[in-house]
């Protein structure tokens, strides 16, 4: 099983650190939440794990690999996969080819094969269509199965996202703010799927989110970042009764 | 009615070059948004390097067409590797000023070879009697080079829907962020959208200089007509390309036709691809087939 290991990450922009000495470890298999008032790191942190920044100093691993210097196309063949933020997806094709355009990596056939449509072209092409029905299915899509993208609400885009990642097979998951936006029934419906990929899918979650409520009901562990500094980390209990955070979030008296 | 035709038949052979050599230059503007000042000179160079490989190297003009595209096709990916990768995320007048530096130095670097000042012109290896049907002929080298043309853009039709190299470029020019997420390099396809505009070009290039003649001017030329085209057809539309290409050329061979001549007019050609332009600016920026990017706030 493989471990994330982040250990002593900073990361420089010009004179500002967005990131000091961060160290993080994280289990295979369990649901680690970062959490942290608005500009504390924590979308930073997801980045340089996924190799769009790389840090200016320490070190990532991922099982024996390192990620510190990784391009976002490695990190993503090592089974790595991020859902963003804000939506990034291809607005104008169909649920269905967003998600398998993902499996695009997987289609190794020679062009003969390609051309002609037979053999290993067909039979992969199979597979992958199998798989993209079995993450459609899991995340609830069928009814936008064949909608284009853009003109879903943006609740169901955002799961398309989440689903654009499953849809790479990863072992890591690592989602920024998926309930951003979203009303009650939509959320439950998110921490629901988390929940059921750890539990079904064995895929280690590494989730940034702002609901509290949410975070401490399906945590295994957290870490707060303050400022690009960590301050706390442990369980949710743990991390709740840290005086550290409670400052943090609620400001000294 | 053979002059209109005939005059709709030089348009079409003009247009579908006019076409390949947009064609490069969407294909780097789609995937990179980077405006590619110096793809005239591209092509004049896809041009001479056929030249020398036929005449000094004395091999048959099919294989140095050939070759001199797939010279072309890497010239093009080193210019991206040695100037452009590193410009990436810079601002895109920076990297037009760059482009434009390229112009300059390849117009420098040609200067220096005899084709800069001389004109040249391929041996003869198609029948000279050109091909006359209902009074309207065309010569066996526009024929040839029409069918090349086409053949070309097919070919390149279907790797961008069909090929994983084709459709991850595609993937990049809508979001770059998603692609980078679902395992494309990026800075591969910058790359290799370079590497294939090089190779359009060289062809573009082939086929002008067999059709007028090798002169530094008029090859140049096509790399500045590229222009009106690319906006008339839509900057990042390669369907776009060749319909906008074919019809600049058809206006060109018109208006010289029908316009040149009376009304104490001259060189009418030359001037409407420019005015088109300025015309399509005003009404409809975003060309024929060009995106129009609306924003849902």
């Amino acid at each position: 099983m493989t471990y994330l290991t982040v250990s002593d990450v900073t990361l420089t922009f010009g004179g500002l650190n967005a990131l000091t000495d961060v160290n993080m470890d994280i289990e295979p298999g369990i649901i680690t939440s970062i959490i942290g008032p608005n500009g504390a790191g924590k979308t930073s942190i997801l980045n340089c794990i996924s190799g769009f920044y790389h840090p200016s100093k320490g070190e990532i691993r991922y099982g024996r690999r390192s990620l510190t210097k990784a391009s976002p196309h490695q990190v993503s063949n090592y089974g790595i996969a991020r859902a963003f933020q804000n939506l990034e997806l291809f607005s104008g094709l169909s649920v269905l080819d967003n998600l398998m355009l993902a499996r695009h990596q997987n289609l190794n056939y020679s062009i003969l094969h390609a051309v002609f449509y037979f053999g290993k072209a067909a039979r992969l092409e199979a597979e992958n269509r199998a798989y993209v029905e079995k993450v459609i299915d899991f995340m609830e899509l069928e009814p936008y199965r064949k909608m284009m993208v853009g003109n879903l609400s943006y609740g169901v885009q955002k799961r398309v996202e989440v689903a654009r990642a499953l849809t790479l097979a990863p072992r890591l998951l690592l989602l920024d703010e998926p309930m951003a936006g979203m009303n009650i029934e939509e959320k439950e419906d998110i921490v629901r799927f988390i929940l059921d990929l750890k539990k079904e899918w064995n895929i280690t979650v590494v989730l940034v989110e702002h609901d509290l409520g949410v975070v401490m009901d399906i945590s295994d562990q957290i870490y707060v970042l303050d400022f690009g500094m960590l301050i706390g980390k442990g369980t949710p209990d743990e991390v709740a009764s840290n005086p550290k955070v409670i400052d943090a979030y609620i400001g000294e008296e | 009615m053979s002059y209109f035709f005939q005059l709709v038949i030089s348009g079409v052979v003009v247009g579908s070059i006019y076409a390949l050599s947009a064609l490069g230059f969407v294909l780097i503007y789609k995937s990179s948004r980077v405006l590619n000042i110096a793809h005239g000179q591209i092509i004049a160079a896809g041009a001479f390097i056929t030249y020398g490989l036929t005449v000094w190297a004395n091999l048959p003009i099919y294989l140095s067409f050939v070759l001199s595209m797939i010279l072309t096709f890497f010239l093009a990916m080193s210019v991206e590797r040695i100037f452009l990768r590193r410009l990436i995320g810079e601002p895109i007048i920076s990297v037009i000023m760059v482009t434009i530096g390229l112009m300059s130095i390849l117009d420098g670097l040609i200067y220096l070879t005899p084709f800069g000042t001389e004109n040249f012109s391929f041996p003869p290896f198609l029948p000279v009697t050109p091909i006359a049907f209902f009074g309207v002929s065309i010569s066996w080298t526009q024929l040839v080079g029409v069918i090349v043309t086409f053949t070309l853009i097919a070919g390149f039709s279907w790797f961008f829907k069909k090929s994983t190299v084709g459709i991850s470029m595609r993937a990049v020019s809508d979001d770059q962020l998603a692609s980078m997420s679902i395992g494309i390099s990026v800075p591969r396809v910058f790359g290799l959208a370079w590497a294939m505009a090089g190779l359009s070009a060289a062809a573009a290039g082939g086929i002008i200089g067999n059709i007028t003649g090798l002169n530094f001017d008029t090859l140049h030329a096509f790399g500045i007509v590229v222009f009106p085209v690319v906006i008339l057809g839509g900057l990042d539309s390669i369907l776009g390309a060749v319909v906008a290409g074919i019809i600049m050329g058809l206006i060109q061979q018109f208006a010289s036709g029908y316009l040149d001549g009376n009304w104490g007019l001259n060189g009418t050609g030359e001037v409407l691809p420019y005015i088109i332009l300025l015309i399509i600016l005003l009404f409809k920026p975003h060309g024929l087939f060009g995106i129009h990017e609306i924003e849902r706030v």
